[in-house]
């Protein structure tokens, strides 16, 4: 339950707003007390009387009333709205800074669906009891302690038999919270599984319309939908035992008042009058009563959420910046792994084994090995999006962990995997790492990575948007984007993860020409899988399972190390050797050195 | 922003004076079916509104009548009909709340199931056009914003219109004179009501479609996180979203702006109506043409107007903000299939693999339907694949060939010509049938949440355990997985989590493979999977292949050279075809790249 109080701290700014929607709504239900006194007063000292000037301003008195009670009316919806606007506005912000700072190993097991539930239905749980709920609540509990106090002054007798039957109420709607609140979590999580289902089908859709699974996911959708139908009936289901309930128990304190009281009139021990009095201000306890139990099922779920909501804010950042963690000077580009080992959070395998390799500023490295053997986890760690299980990344002598995030991956330029456009215009996201880039520069960096081209014929140019909704990019054109991307930070250290898989050869060798140029001077890491983006790297860590076996250039390693001699000669017997070109057609002398190479090799293996 | 987007905006923009009915009604057609929970629901709703309004009724007579007399068996029989009273408010409030939520519930459950088989029947071309997070919003907060109406609106609505009519009944029976003079004021309130009743829908639209653009902003940044982490973007994608994020919670107090006004109106106005009857009534009490006792019986029932009017007033917004909801789901539901089954389609029969493009012209531009012809993205294009050939489609980055494999599938429908598969024209055959046979690797494997072994079952739901295996192990990818902490149940975080991008490959090619499809279509399937595995792919791929026709985009040309047909494609067209020896011989664009690879090597 404590996840509420905690809640209602992000109204603390607001407190003006809040303390005035309070205040008027405290008003309106003082005019709602006065207009009938107003009314009674026009109608025995006006009309019975016969008094027409009573009449006229009782009138025009009850019109300024409504008046009064319609601004404060107003002012108390308008700024109970904006307070609990502004409180989901901070939540949703804070949440949203939450997640971009979580780290990969978060992210790795979340899920977009899940997340965006939290930020947008949790979110309106919690604003709606911080909004009408919390000030209904206050009115409530004042109208209840008000007409409690007025009922034991009248008669303490008397009020306190139907006082008697708030403990039974109370307790009913404490057991209605206790029981709803669980039910209220597993409604949230089933709307986020629901979501995910939802948001999978949109992000896959081809896979899902290629397979012609629509009817499998309709069932899959609907087995979700009818879980989240069941839970959602379980709750109604408590709650229907339970609210009506509570006005039944309070009935019946009625019954014992009518009963008894009436019992002590006929004994003469209570006048009429007196008797008529107290059953009148019962109902004041009624109304209140009424209130805070429909507000209970609120308050339950709004706690479910506000419980989910904390939770993500809670949750640890395994990659921060430590205490005293000092700003990485500009760096020279000495790229050190001291017997790295690298576990998956939840996996029981290393990903790295003892992985040590030094590095050069200005080298350039290229990280080859079997689909899986740990070469993105390598480079994943240079720019902290993982923390090492043990031993050390150094960058100039800098455990990564010792400098500031900001510093780091400032200085860093990778091309992930997976090229992610966002919905904008190209020139955005290619100064997406530095929003403040000239046009100029973003050319330059697009002509680099052999994009500059295909931008100009788009539609629009750089202008033309990208992204979810904008036009269809092939594989490459993506890639080309996402490297322009990294160039255009002008990074000391630039990585490339097999960045070029969806280019074509030609395009390939356009863009490895410009990296040739790019990487002088910078430390680069580039993973492909085609010998010839590795040969020309002055270090080769070639992976195993997760260990580096063999480190050298490539002249070395074709002598020294059989998987690597393996790997090369395969590809080469694909390209080349398989079949015999005729010599004749081809008129560059690249194929002739190549198959000179290749039959050095042979000797050796 | 594209053209059709602000094509878009302009529609929610502008007043439909029809569409707040004809929502409304539609609306109520969802809950057509539940009219006998809904008569019953009425039922309750009389029940307990009369049983709330008999016990002060018969407190009143205990006290005049038998605790004034003494009587203590009529003091005891008052009590005991009391208590009979109370348990039927007791039911009947129950029973009102339960049969309504129930009923509701069951409306958002169907409506979120037709919004999202819905979905299923739009083509590919509509995903192009709509962000997954504006569609997420209407799924979810748009349909949520309904429940509010369906759990509690409706029946606080019912009970306000009934208590309002029962006053209303009492007024004319009292004096019809005074009743008329009260009721005056009605057309007013509802000239009054009407007009900011556009108002906030207009506000209400502008809430829901800034919600849908904080979703939009949240699908997108989530999914992208990691290159913002890595990019050091924190910040400005922080600002971006609470620009989003401050229009939304702007919308939603303009909106309140208005509807809470409306409360206070017709606070006013009923009171109003009061000084109108303390008025006209003094004046006739004093004048002696009603006596005071009518005039003041009459004053009573009109401060009991108040009641309804103020639970009416909160159901209004509710409601407002619900049609506006509506709007949108209705929208989407509205959205015309672009791409479904012709009336009179065929299922395709077993496929033999003869495939045929006839003069195909496509442009994106047109499979959206926004008329205007756009830049051909292919341009009279004529293949014909014999049954069992493996055919490459090679050319630069952004030739088309992509878009060449997904009309095969029917993704999209040609511009212009044809697209034949043994002779049948695709779309001609039911899309299901056709694409069942199809076994396609695209470019961006998917993975979704659940299982390795769940992921490759995907292509084929009723295989076994071993079956699944199989496939694995013909791409190769049996190994890592058995290396995996929980094997073939390793459960995947969201597209695969920690695989790598080559062994997400592997699993999307597994599942294609497992899929036993008539033509296999491979998008570079194995791009980023390192050059010893695809080797052995091929070699599995070659003995899985026999005698099925398959497509094969690759820039490897290792995967190409033993294609029995390559074609080359560029800038939309096809430039040339042949078999590798052939075109290397003809030492056109093909023998160029051919020859840029080895000088890269």
């Amino acid at each position: 339950m404590h996840s509420l109080p905690r809640a209602l701290r992000y109204l603390k700014p607001y407190w003006p707003i809040a303390l005035g929607a309070t205040i008027s709504l405290l008003l309106v239900s003082a005019a709602n007390l006065a207009i009938p006194q107003m009314l009674r007063y026009v109608v025995d000292g006006g009309i019975i009387a016969g008094s027409r000037a009573i009449i006229l301003w009782g009138a025009l008195g009850l019109i300024g009333l409504a008046l009064t009670r319609g601004v404060f009316n107003f002012l108390q919806s308008y700024w109970s709205e904006r307070a609990s606007q502004e409180v989901a506005f901070d939540v949703r912000n804070d949440l949203f800074a939450k997640i971009q700072h979580l780290s990969f190993s978060y992210h790795d097991r979340a899920q977009t669906g899940q997340l965006m539930t939290r930020l947008t239905s949790d979110v309106e749980m919690v604003r709606q009891f911080t909004g009408l709920g919390l000030f209904q609540f206050i009115q409530a509990l004042a109208a209840l302690i008000g007409s409690a106090t007025l009922l034991l002054l009248m008669n303490w007798r008397l009020a306190l038999l139907t006082l008697a039957t708030i403990p039974v109420v109370l307790a009913l709607l404490a057991h209605l919270v206790t029981q709803v609140r669980p039910l209220f979590e597993q409604v949230q999580a089933r709307l986020g599984r629901l979501n995910t289902i939802l948001q999978e089908n949109l992000a896959g859709i081809r896979i899902v319309k290629a397979f012609a699974r629509e009817a499998y996911e309709a069932e899959r959708f609907a087995v979700a939908n009818q879980q989240y139908l069941a839970i959602n009936l379980q709750a109604l289901r408590i709650f229907v035992t339970h609210f009506p309930l509570v006005f039944f128990v309070f009935n019946l304190g009625i019954l014992g008042i009518v009963w008894l009281g009436g019992s002590l009139a006929i004994a003469g021990q209570l006048s009429l009058g007196e008797l008529t009095a107290f059953i009148t201000y019962l109902n004041y306890l009624m109304m209140p009563l009424l209130t805070i139990g429909m507000l209970s099922a609120m308050t339950a779920r709004s706690a479910a959420s506000a419980r989910r909501i904390f939770e993500i804010l809670d949750a640890q950042v395994e990659v921060s910046d430590r205490p005293g963690a000092v700003p990485l000077p500009p760096i020279q580009g000495r790229v050190t792994f001291e017997n790295v080992s690298f576990r998956y959070l939840g996996s029981e395998r290393n990903s790295l084994s003892d992985v040590s390799f030094s590095i050069e500023p200005g080298q350039l490295v290229a990280i080859l090995g079997a689909t899986g053997s740990g070469k993105s986890t390598i480079i994943n760690l240079i720019p902290r999006f993982y923390d090492v299980t043990s031993g050390r990344v150094l960058i100039d002598g800098y455990d990564v962990r010792e400098v500031t995030l900001e510093s780091l991956r400032s200085q860093i330029g990778i091309v992930l995997q997976e090229t992610v456009l966002f919905s904008g215009s190209v020139r955005d996201n290619i100064a997406y790492g530095r929003p403040e880039a000239s046009l100029e520069e973003v050319q330059a960096a697009a002509r680099a990575a052999q994009a500059h081209e295909f931008i100009q014929q788009l539609p629009n140019g750089y202008d033309t948007i990208v992204g979810e909704r904008g036009v269809g990019l092939s594989g490459g054109q993506r890639q080309r984007i996402a490297i322009a991307r990294a160039l255009l930070l002008d990074p000391r250290i630039l990585i490339l993860d097999d960045s070029t898989s969806s280019v074509d050869s030609e395009t390939e060798y356009h863009i490895q020409q410009a990296l040739n140029q790019l990487m002088r001077g910078r430390t680069s890491f580039v993973i492909a899988q085609r010998i010839s983006t590795v040969r020309n790297a002055d270090v080769i860590l070639v992976m195993d399972q997760g260990r580096l076996v063999a480190t050298g250039t490539h002249e070395q390693l074709i002598e020294e190390n059989p998987v690597y001699a393996e790997i090369v000669y395969s590809q080469l017997r694909d390209d080349l050797t398989a079949e015999a070109v005729p010599a004749a057609e081809l008129t560059m002398a690249a194929p002739a050195e190549l198959d000179s190479k290749t039959g050095d090799g042979h000797g050796h293996a | 922003m594209g053209m059709h987007s602000f094509q878009r905006l302009l529609e929610l923009e502008e007043e439909r004076p029809h569409a707040r009915r004809v929502t409304a009604r539609r609306l109520l057609a969802y809950l057509k079916p539940f009219w006998p929970y809904l008569a019953l629901v009425m039922l309750f709703v009389v029940l307990s509104s009369a049983a709330f309004a008999t016990a002060p009724y018969l407190i009143g007579l205990a006290i005049d009548q038998f605790i004034a007399a003494g009587d203590w068996a009529g003091l005891g029989r008052i009590v005991l009909l009391l208590g009979i009273v109370y348990f039927v408010a007791l039911v009947t409030m129950g029973g009102q709340i339960y049969l309504m939520g129930w009923a509701g519930q069951h409306v958002l459950a169907r409506l979120r199931r037709e919004v999202f088989d819905k979905l299923h029947t739009l083509g590919l071309s509509y995903f192009d056009r709509h962000d997954a997070g504006d569609l997420m919003s209407r799924l979810t907060n748009d349909i949520d914003v309904l429940n509010q109406l369906l759990s509690n609106g409706l029946v606080q609505m019912i009970g306000g219109l009934f208590q309002l009519a029962g006053i209303v009944v009492a007024m004319v029976l009292l004096s019809w004179q005074l009743a008329l003079a009260t009721l005056s004021i009605i057309p007013v309130m509802l000239v009054v009501a009407n007009i900011l009743a556009r108002r906030a829908r207009a506000a209400f639209r502008k809430t829901r479609r800034t919600i849908g653009d904080v979703s939009v902003e949240l699908e997108e940044k989530i999914s992208g996180v990691r290159v913002a982490q890595a990019f050091h973007r924190e910040q400005i994608d922080r600002q971006r979203f609470a620009e989003l994020n401050a229009a939304n919670r702007d919308a939603n107090v303009s909106a309140v702006g208005i509807t809470s006004a409306f409360a206070p109106a017709m606070d006013v106005l009923s009171t109003l109506a009061m000084a109108i009857v303390i008025g006209v009534g003094g004046s006739l009490a004093l004048s002696s043409l009603l006596t005071v006792g009518v005039v003041v019986a009459f004053l009573r029932y009109v401060q009991m107007f108040f009641r309804p009017v103020q639970e009416l007033s909160t159901v209004y917004a509710v409601l407002q903000s619900a049609l506006a909801a509506s709007e949108r789901i209705f929208d989407l539901l509205d959205e015309r299939p672009d791409l479904s089954d012709a009336p009179d389609a065929q299922p395709m029969p077993p496929i033999r693999g003869h495939v045929v493009f006839d003069h195909v012209h496509f442009s994106y531009a047109s499979a959206s339907g926004n008329g205007s012809d756009g830049p051909g993205v292919l341009n009279d294009i004529n293949l014909r694949v014999e049954p069992g050939q493996v055919v490459a489609i090679v050319g630069p980055t952004g030739a088309g060939k992509t878009t060449l494999v997904s009309l095969l599938a029917r993704f999209y429908d040609v511009t212009r010509g044809r697209v034949l598969i043994d002779g049948l024209d695709v779309r001609q055959v039911t899309l299901a049938s056709l694409r069942q046979q199809l076994g396609i690797v695209p470019q961006d494997s998917f993975l979704f949440a659940g299982s390795v072994a769940e992921n490759i079952r995907y292509g084929r739901l009723t295989a076994t355990d071993q079956e699944v295996e199989e496939a694995a192990r013909a791409v190769g990818a049996h190994e890592f997985i058995v290396n995996l902490p929980d094997g073939y149940q390793t459960q995947l975080g969201e597209r695969g989590g920690t695989l790598s991008q080559g062994q997400r490959q592997l699993i999307s090619l597994a599942r294609a493979v497992l899929a036993d499809p008539r033509i296999l279509i491979l998008d570079e399937a194995t791009a980023h999977v390192d050059t010893r595995t695809e080797r052995a792919i091929q070699r599995a791929l070659e003995k899985l292949l026999r005698g099925r026709t398959s497509f094969v985009i690759a820039h490897r040309l290792s995967t190409i050279r033993n294609a029995d047909q390559v074609y080359v494609l560029d800038g939309g067209r096809l430039v040339e075809q042949g078999t590798h020896q052939e075109l290397l011989a003809r030492g056109g664009l093909y023998a160029e790249l051919y020859a840029r690879q080895f000088r890269g090597l």
